[in-house]
């Protein structure tokens, strides 16, 4: 096989510029490949960020209590059915909050008191979205502090925190107060004391973030709260999450895939065109390496016989074409994963992409060490049918050519 | 003492009417430490009866033995690590590898046989190549040295793992007088000193006058 190997790298350094064509040729599809596992994995995790980032992972909503049976009275059966406004309630969380937040692979919990009301400043009356947040895990969900353009995310002062086109619908600024009045009609003065945009509609105009207290009071629940909500570091281990919260709570803990079934789609579906994409970059460096492997033992032909006169087996012969396709392979993919990291080393970080300008690239996704894997096994996978058509030239003939 | 044998050796190519009989019940014994020259016309079957007398084609029929084995029987590995082990060949154009040094193409029935290039094959392959009178070319690569320089790394390249035969297809064809020569010299010479049987095929009587033996071949049988 040394031997075998010395022949191999003699033929390709005996054409220099034959060669460096073959592993520029090469090298330019690990681009391609590292260049779109890079935008395709920057496109998923800038979507993820964006959608299911600001998302809560695993969630525990408090169930609506079925109706009371009031037991049957001639024929009839009757029931007690919830008032209108009467919100489901979580007890006792407090306790099981630690518990939660010990598993692994949970980032943060966040305990919330959710209602609906209506926010007036002078005439302008616009129906909102209360959400009670406990002071000091504003942004445990949402990174609402990321968003903040005025004030803060801080609900500890007791103020309420509004989306910029709610303020600008009603025509409010930080440090002004509006007035708040929940379904169950309790009016609560608040001081606007931050002003977010989150860049999506629903919460920008009609979502209300206030201190948890200040949702007690307004919600009229004293105790308990209405949702749990959870963040995990890897999102795709909700599905797994979910149950083990659920035995370790007996809530009803629900992944949010379920609810999410078509982002998730979505994601798969890109995924998938991505592994597409990367398997014609793939097949494009197999087809380049066989076709000039095939010129090659062509050209050599003379040689194989000679080689084979003087006592060379098939297995040989083989060897040293494989090997060439072997060594193709792991010098364009070398070449093209330092070319593919060096361009994308020039394109801003994900971080800094916003919509409509640049691309999601992500540099840390470039899947180097696969490109250069995949291309070293595509290349000797190519080499193979050369190889084997090089072992089996007759010797007499391929002297005489 | 018999170093090789061939009894009714029938060679046919193609089939049906296109069938050609190159060989036609040809039987040929050589005894070690022969320099026998191959003569006849061109078409009489010389060619084809060193290629299989060096197994790199199998006879349509008949006994071939050497050194006791029935290399008919043998198959492919068999008779790849036979000819590397006892047959070395001295083509008509040299056939070097070119992308080698004179020494590289002289190791190489050595290498290949042990996977790498020993320092003993190294080392043995030097001094053939000094004996050939090459001793300032040999690292030289083989694209820089004459013709004659060339048919010399190939007859030391032939006996580089002391074969007990070399077969040698028009080995002076390509060469001018002088060159031509100095090879048939040195064959001769590695005959005496080493016992290494030649079978030189020639249409050059001078060439062939120089042989101890001279086979001739005609409408594929041995006639003289």
């Amino acid at each position: 096989m040394l031997y075998a190997a010395k022949i191999a790298s003699r033929y390709l350094t005996a054409s220099l510029a034959q060669t460096g064509l073959l592993v520029l040729g090469v090298a330019l599809g690990v681009f391609i490949f590292i260049f779109m596992s890079a935008l395709i994995g920057g496109l998923a995790s800038f979507i993820l960020a964006r959608t299911a980032g600001d998302m809560a992972h695993v969630t525990i909503q408090a169930e609506a209590q079925d109706p009371a049976l009031l037991g049957p009275a001639q024929g009839v059966l009757l029931a007690q059915g919830p008032a209108t406004g009467h919100t489901a309630i979580l007890r006792d969380t407090a306790a099981l909050l630690p518990l939660i937040a010990a598993l692994p692979g949970v980032t943060g919990v966040s305990p919330q008191i959710n209602g609906s009301g209506f926010m007036t400043r002078g005439g302008e009356v616009i129906q909102v979205s209360i959400m009670g947040l406990e002071p000091g895990r504003e942004s445990v969900i949402a990174n609402l502090a990321s968003y903040i353009l005025q004030g803060s995310a801080d609900l500890a002062s007791g103020g309420v925190l509004l989306g910029k086109t709610l303020a600008e619908d009603l025509d409010v600024t930080l440090g002004q107060q509006v007035r708040l009045t929940s379904t169950q009609g309790v009016e609560a003065l608040l001081t606007v004391t931050g002003i977010y945009q989150m860049g999506s509609g629903g919460p920008d105009r009609r979502q209300a973030y206030v201190g948890l207290a200040t949702a007690r009071v307004l919600i009229q629940m004293p105790q308990g709260v209405t949702r749990v909500e959870i963040k995990l570091t890897d999102l795709y281990a909700a599905d797994a999450l979910a149950p083990q919260i659920k035995a370790l709570t007996g809530l009803d803990a629900k992944s949010w895939t379920e609810q999410a079934a078509q982002l998730l789609d979505a994601l798969q579906a890109q995924a998938q065109t991505g592994y597409i994409l990367k398997a014609f970059a793939l097949l494009t460096i197999i087809i380049g390496v066989a076709s000039a492997l095939l010129l090659s033992t062509y050209r050599r032909r003379p040689e194989i016989g000679i080689m084979r006169a003087m006592g060379a087996g098939r297995g040989f012969v083989m060897a040293v074409f494989v090997i060439q396709g072997g060594l193709i392979g792991v010098m364009g993919g070398l070449l093209g994963a330092g070319l593919g990291y060096l361009v994308l080393l020039a394109f801003p970080g994900r971080e800094s992409f916003s919509s409509g300008s640049g691309l999601p690239i992500d540099i840390t996704q470039g899947a180097y060490g696969l490109a250069i894997w995949l291309t070293t096994l595509g290349a000797v996978l190519a080499s193979i049918l050369p190889a084997r058509s090089a072992a089996r030239l007759d010797p007499v003939t391929a002297i005489g050519q | 003492m018999t170093l090789l044998q061939v009894s009714d050796l029938v060679k046919t190519f193609g089939a049906g009417e296109a069938e050609t009989r190159v060989l036609r019940g040809l039987n040929l014994t050589l005894k070690t430490a022969e320099l026998a020259a191959l003569l006849g016309p061109s078409g009489s079957g010389k060619s084809t009866l060193l290629t299989i007398l060096g197994t790199l084609m199998r006879p349509t029929s008949g006994a071939h033995t050497m050194l006791g084995v029935d290399l008919t029987r043998a198959d492919d590995r068999a008779l790849t690590e036979f000819r590397n082990r006892h047959i070395g060949f001295v083509f008509q154009f040299h056939n070097l590898l070119p992308d080698f040094t004179a020494l590289e193409n002289v190791i190489f029935p050595t290498a290949v046989r042990e996977g790498r290039e020993s320092a003993a094959a190294r080392t043995r392959g030097a001094e053939l190549l000094v004996r050939m009178g090459l001793k300032d070319r040999i690292q030289f690569p083989t694209a820089n040295l004459s013709g004659g320089q060339k048919q010399r790394v190939a007859v030391a390249r032939a006996l580089m793992n002391r074969p007990e035969l070399v077969l040698a297809d028009e080995p002076t064809g390509n060469l001018d007088r002088a060159s031509a020569g100095q090879v048939m010299d040195l064959i001769a010479e590695i005959n005496r000193d080493e016992g290494t049987t030649f079978l030189i095929s020639t249409h050059d009587e001078k060439i062939a006058a120089l042989c101890r033996r001279q086979i001739v071949v005609g409408d594929g049988v041995v006639t003289g």
